[in-house]
């Protein structure tokens, strides 16, 4: 690891200001952060430590949307009774994800913005776009057993390993940060960018942005939402696919329904192709592994990935059946 | 022997203690330490964190070694640029293969000839990923390891071949040092005339012995002396080693641990960062630990061989077995031959009228492979357990059955009497334990909800010996006595068993053994291997102790020392067949949606000889069978084919089995004693990781009708469209 | 080296006080090991992967490989040397002991520091992953299963995990009773 110099911050603005100097980074939790400064994938000069700052704590906003800070930890989160009560997906989401020690140190910030785990992303001796731009992607040719099969590019094919951002995704959560220059806000849908040839931009954060929280729109109480993660241990992976989904059926009918996939993308990946195929049509198993089939057309698996695609298609219809079952 | 099988009779685990003869003594010892379930004599050192591991133990005024690994498979260093390594912050040096000392070429193993493993730093050639190519040392770990980032290595790529197949035109032989190719009968001509048969292709991947603790060495010179605290399971083998490497006397190597976090056949033998301190403490004149990181671990120590086995089996239409066939290839890299010896259990547990066994390597651009936990009969016996079960499923018979009929009189290839057979006690009790009666042995008839349900067994033998050890005991003044060993401890409670067997063989309460172990200095001794640490360690302390005792009816005065050697008792032991045993239940759930497979309940019954502790048989039992779950769901090393190195060099790309995946599991012991031992022992350490992976896959197939051939049973090989 | 690059803290292990300058790169692990002199944390990976470094911060189970030592800074840290008083076992170090929850005793540390941690979660009523209702009004009673879950950032190669599990269980079980 190279040397570093070290601050905690105590006010938003210092942070920001300090921030703007050359190759500075917020450090909160560390998980990832200083994971990636081991490997030398992350070279910082200047860590700035923004856990101090007034950022932590959940919240219900006046209109009755729930404010996650951006410091809050995810083991907060998780046991949050308003998180339980109208937003179960997340908390199963978020305890889906790492391990208790793990999520007692992670932030929602810092989830948010954690990076890929393909190995060669972490390896410098490896080709990777999203850490040498123009480098190559060496999964392609190599493994990629775990790799996304939706809106991958010939630059790159990793997957984005939050849970918790799939969740997110669901219940359309909004990214709030600061700037020196003011605040501002990203609904979660346009927060990561698509891969295209730049994987290595991944969000549509301005440069030198602090994201000071995460709102998530206003939910009634007692509504059903349900995140299941498959993996390759029962615990303490990362997600082979993950499905997060929200379903209101009336007399038969979907009248509401949210779907949000994770380990299929560089990014959570809301399934708004089998959204709208079930959107008022009756709620029956088969209607929704065709719905899943529909939003997987665009699939495109590598030779060792495409084991993906049918668990994709299972676990959305597995999900929704499952909810229609405790309706 | 059945009187003593009587006897022994109801010495389950948690049974009280039975006194047993002993082979070699008149009259019998009192047995009251041997069998009782003492809890660990090191316990509450280690639950109170005191206990010391090898990079616990600090040494005065010492620096610290990071390694730097090739980044190629196969090539030359064509230059290596240390400037900014030496002028970063805290920076000793840095040792390559121009300046490191030279190594004796001639060191190397008793079974495998001269190891190029352990030649480091030694010239510019690379042939494997992750070979270590510089140590930077520093005065501190983040120094070293910043200082290594630093250092450039440029290379001449050429290319590799990493590409494991029985049908590679490499393939040959293995060495002949495990014994002959079996070659009874006419393989061919019993499978022509056999009722029914099985051909089939099982592949295992290599997997790697995670010990919890990465390998660590600390070296320091005393008066032209070598010292070492490190991690390993044999310190009197490995001090040869490292005295030939270095060309010293083996007087002036000493090697030590107290504590050793795992070795699961990891830290068999000299590990690279034995070499490196060892050389880093020469060159700089200072006391220096290497502590290797995970991925070094991964990258530099070993792993398990990759095979692939080719199983054929025939059989009458009643179920009589005409031949088996087990053909297995397993991967080898280019610097050392080493044998998987996968075919031992095809020699040894059913009866044939042919048995023919081939055992094939194919050299590779990759880690030396070495052993790891139940070397040969872990992989071997997913091969040939699963193909008895496929026999089991054409004949439509019970698995169990079988067996049954197979069960051989006396070695069904060396024509030897077996010393003590008690496999198909195993497979009886277990299946009573497990509720196998009434199974419907058809596939796919078992559903919850979602969820398909199967069962599979599967059982072993494993080879018991013991190799020649030495002990010294000694009767001190003060009533105690000191008994002197080089065993490690490596998890398995060697310190609590000896100290019981020293107990038992000494007459005395146990409270005044004072047991001495982790110590090259100690004498010859057989390492934590092989399942044959206890059993051989045992011997050297019970022959000493009869020695001593002879020696102290002539009450002499006090100390009195006596050092045993086992060498000539064990070497002309009679050619017999001296096996423990084994039979696993498993039942699985799967869930055919999402490829999910969960081992809902394991059941395991062993035939492991006298029980020295059965509250530590039992954890090593169980933490055995784990290991074979993991490796039936798990384990695999992944390498990149376009460059030739591992992929998954940590524990978030290599999975072993987590908390969650483990159910509670039944493991036992039957009545079982080893008359070739003088304790009636037989190793427990390994025989739990094998079969549970047949019988894992046996249970897959019994769920879902797939045939599961290919370890690990990982989701995207189970889940149905 | 510059000075920016090392840091003046202050870390309460055990209740007694360690004032360090520390390299901003050492992990809080290698500040425990090397400059406090508690050797109990392990290091199994050195990346939040096996558990083995787990302590107390501030009372919450928390990988030591993966904090900076900086920026632990005026906390207070529990090792498993300070899960109980000198000649102590607290009742789930005695129940690992006496069930064998452990063989090499490598991951034990920071098995026994994510029990602890374990305990006083599911006492704050957390779900887990296991949970089958999350739901703030539904108790979760701490089973097998649960304490499986739980317990996974805790790798054991020695292959403890149904004595761990049944460890847990038990200390649970007395703490219910003392309470």
């Amino acid at each position: 690891m190279k040397e570093f110099a070290y601050q905690r911050a105590t006010a938003v603005h210092d942070a920001l200001e300090s921030v703007a100097e050359n190759n500075t980074k917020f450090l909160a939790g560390g998980t990832n952060l200083v994971d990636l400064m081991k490997r030398g994938v992350e070279t910082p000069a200047r860590l700035i430590d923004v856990r101090a700052l007034p950022l932590n704590g959940i919240s219900e906003a006046r209109n009755g949307d729930l404010v996650i800070g951006a410091t809050t930890t995810n083991s907060e989160t998780a046991a949050h009774p308003e998180i339980r009560r109208r937003y179960p997906a997340l908390s199963q989401a978020v305890l889906a994800g790492a391990s208790g020690q793990l999520r007692n140190m992670a932030t929602t910030a810092g989830n948010l913005l954690q990076r890929t785990r393909c190995a060669y992303f972490a390896d410098l001796a490896s080709a990777c776009n999203k850490r040498v731009p123009g480098s190559g992607c060496a999964a392609v040719e190599g493994e990629h057993h775990n790799h996304a099969i939706l809106g991958t590019s010939p630059s790159c094919v990793a997957t984005n390993p939050s849970d918790m951002a799939v969740a997110m995704m669901l219940f359309d959560a909004v990214v709030r940060y600061e700037t020196l220059t003011g605040k501002g806000e990203i609904p979660i849908a346009r927060f990561f960018r698509p891969v295209g040839d730049t994987p290595n931009v991944e969000t549509t954060l301005p440069t030198g942005a602090l994201i000071t929280s995460v709102t998530l729109p206003r939910r009634a109480e007692g509504r059903r939402s349900r995140y299941r993660k498959v993996r390759e241990r029962a615990s303490y992976a990362f997600a082979n696919v993950s499905v997060a989904a929200d379903l209101t059926v009336r007399l038969g009918k979907v009248r509401e329904v949210r779907i949000a996939l994770g380990g299929v993308a560089s990014h959570p990946w809301r399934a708004r192709i089998a959204e709208e195929r079930l959107l008022g049509g009756p709620a029956t198993p088969e209607r929704f592994r065709a719905a899943a089939e529909a939003e997987l057309a665009a699939a495109t698996p590598l030779p060792h990935n495409g084991y993906k695609v049918p668990l994709a298609r299972n676990l959305v219809q597995a999900v929704l059946t499952d909810l229609t079952r405790q309706e | 022997m059945t009187t003593r099988r009587q006897v022994l009779k109801g010495m389950g685990l948690g049974a009280a203690a039975v006194s047993a003869p002993i082979a070699g003594t008149a009259e019998a010892a009192p047995s009251e330490a041997i069998g009782s379930s003492w809890t660990r004599i090191e316990g509450k050192d280690k639950l109170r964190g005191r206990a010391r591991y090898t990079a616990d133990i600090p040494v005065e005024g010492m620096a610290h070694g990071a390694l730097v690994t090739s980044t190629i498979t196969r090539g030359l260093i064509s230059g290596i640029d240390a400037s900014a390594t030496l002028a970063s912050p805290g920076v000793i040096g840095v040792l390559d293969h121009r300046n490191a000392p030279r190594l004796n070429p001639q060191a190397g193993s008793p079974f495998f000839g001269p190891d190029g493993q352990f030649l480091l730093l030694q010239n510019d050639v690379i042939e494997h990923g992750g070979w270590p190519v510089a140590l930077v040392v520093a005065e501190t770990p983040e120094q070293a390891r910043a200082g290594a980032e630093r250092l450039r290595v440029s290379y001449v790529e050429q290319p590799h071949d990493i590409g494991f197949s029985a049908g590679h035109p490499l393939l040959r032989p293995a060495l002949p040092s495990f014994g002959p190719d079996a070659n009874k009968g006419d393989l061919d001509a019993e499978l022509a005339q056999s009722a029914v048969t099985v051909d089939e292709r099982y592949f295992t991947p290599p997997e790697s012995a995670c010990a919890m603790e990465p390998h660590a060495a600390t070296v320091w010179l005393e008066n032209g002396k070598i010292r070492a605290y490190d991690t390993n399971q044999a310190p009197f083998g490995v001090a040869q080693v490292l005295s030939v490497l270095f060309d010293k006397p083996l007087t002036d190597v000493r090697v030590e641990a107290e504590q050793l976090g795992g070795g699961f056949g990891g830290k068999t033998g000299v590990g690279p960062q034995l070499i490196l301190a060892t050389m880093a403490a020469m060159i700089f004149s200072r006391p220096v630990r290497v502590a290797l990181t995970r991925e070094e671990v991964f990258l530099t120590t070993s792993a398990r061989a990759a095979t692939e086995q080719r199983v054929r089996l025939g059989v009458d239409r009643d179920g009589r077995l005409r031949a088996i066939g087990h053909e297995a290839a397993f991967e080898l890299s280019v610097k050392a031959e080493y044998i998987e010896n996968c075919v031992e259990v095809a020699k040894v547990l059913y009866a044939a009228d042919a048995i023919r066994t081939r055992i094939n390597v194919v050299p590779l651009h990759i880690l030396p492979p070495n052993s790891l936990r139940a070397p040969g009969t872990a992989p071997g016996s997913f091969a040939l357990e699963s193909a008895m079960d496929e026999l089991a499923e054409r004949l439509r018979i019970d698995p169990l059955d079988l067996r049954r009929r197979n069960e051989p009189e006396v070695g069904p290839v060396s024509g030897h009497p077996f010393t003590s057979r008690n496999f198909l006690r195993c497979v009886e009790e277990g299946a009573r334990r497990f509720g196998w009666a009434g199974r419907d042995h058809r596939p796919r008839q078992r559903r919850e909800g979602h969820l398909l349900i199967g069962t599979g067994m599967a059982g072993t033998s494993f080879l018991t010996t013991a190799f020649p050890s030495s002990a010294t005991i000694t009767a001190e003044p003060d009533g105690t006595f000191t008994v002197a060993i080089a065993a490690m401890d490596i998890g398995t409670g060697a310190r609590t068993a000896l100290t019981a067997i020293s107990a038992d063989v000494l007459r005395v309460d146990r409270s005044r053994i004072r047991l001495r172990i982790g110590d090259s200095a100690l004498g010859p001794a057989w390492g934590a291997g092989g399942s044959l640490g206890t059993t051989s360690w045992s011997w050297a302390i019970s022959s000493a102790a009869e020695e001593l005792l002879t020696k102290l009816e002539s009450k002499p005065s006090l100390p009195v020392s006596v050092t045993s050697d086992t060498t000539n008792e064990i070497f002309s032991l009679p050619p017999r067949e001296r096996h423990a045993y084994s039979a696993i239940f498993a039942e699985v759930a799967v869930d055919p949606a999402t490829g999910e497979v969960r081992v809902r309940r394991l059941v395991g019954r062993f035939a492991v000889g006298r029980v020295v502790n059965p509250l530590m048989v039992r954890s090593q039992l169980v933490g055995g069978m784990i290991m074979g779950l993991s490796m039936a769901l798990h384990e695999q090393v992944v390498r990149d084919e376009v460059t030739g190195r591992q992929v998954n060099a940590d524990f978030a790309g290599y999975h072993f089995a987590a908390n969650a995946d483990v159910p509670f599991i039944d493991a036992d012991v039957v009545a079982d004693y080893e008359p070739d031992n003088p304790l009636g022992l037989k190793g427990p350490g390994e025989i739990g990781t094998v079969a549970v992976a047949a019988a894992v896959a046996n249970a897959v197939w019994h769920a879902t009708g797939k045939r599961q051939r290919r370890l690990p049973i990982t989701l995207d090989r189970v889940i149905e469209g | 080296m510059t000075d920016a690059t090392r840091s003046e803290i202050s870390l309460k292990v055990n209740g007694k006080t360690h004032r360090l300058n520390v390299d901003n790169r050492r992990s809080l692990l290698d500040a425990l090991r090397e400059d406090t002199k508690h050797a109990g944390p392990k290091k199994g990976c050195d990346f939040g992967q096996c558990g083995a470094c787990t302590v107390l911060l501030d009372g919450k189970r928390v990988v030591s490989c993966l904090t900076l030592a900086v920026a632990a800074d005026g906390s207070q840290v529990t090792t498993v040397e300070g899960l109980a008083a000198d000649d102590d076992l607290r009742p789930v170090q005695e129940a690992f002991l006496r069930l064998d929850g452990f063989q090499c005793g490598f991951c034990t540390p920071g098995q026994l520091c994510s029990a602890v941690g374990v305990l006083a979660e599911h006492r704050a009523g957390w779900p887990s992953a296991v949970t089958s209702d999350v739901s703030p009004d539904h108790r979760c009673r701490l089973d097998a299963e649960e304490v499986r879950e739980r317990m996974s950032g805790n790798l054991c190669r020695c292959g403890a995990y149904p004595s761990i599990v049944r460890a847990v269980l038990d200390a649970a079980e007395r703490e219910e009773v003392k309470r």
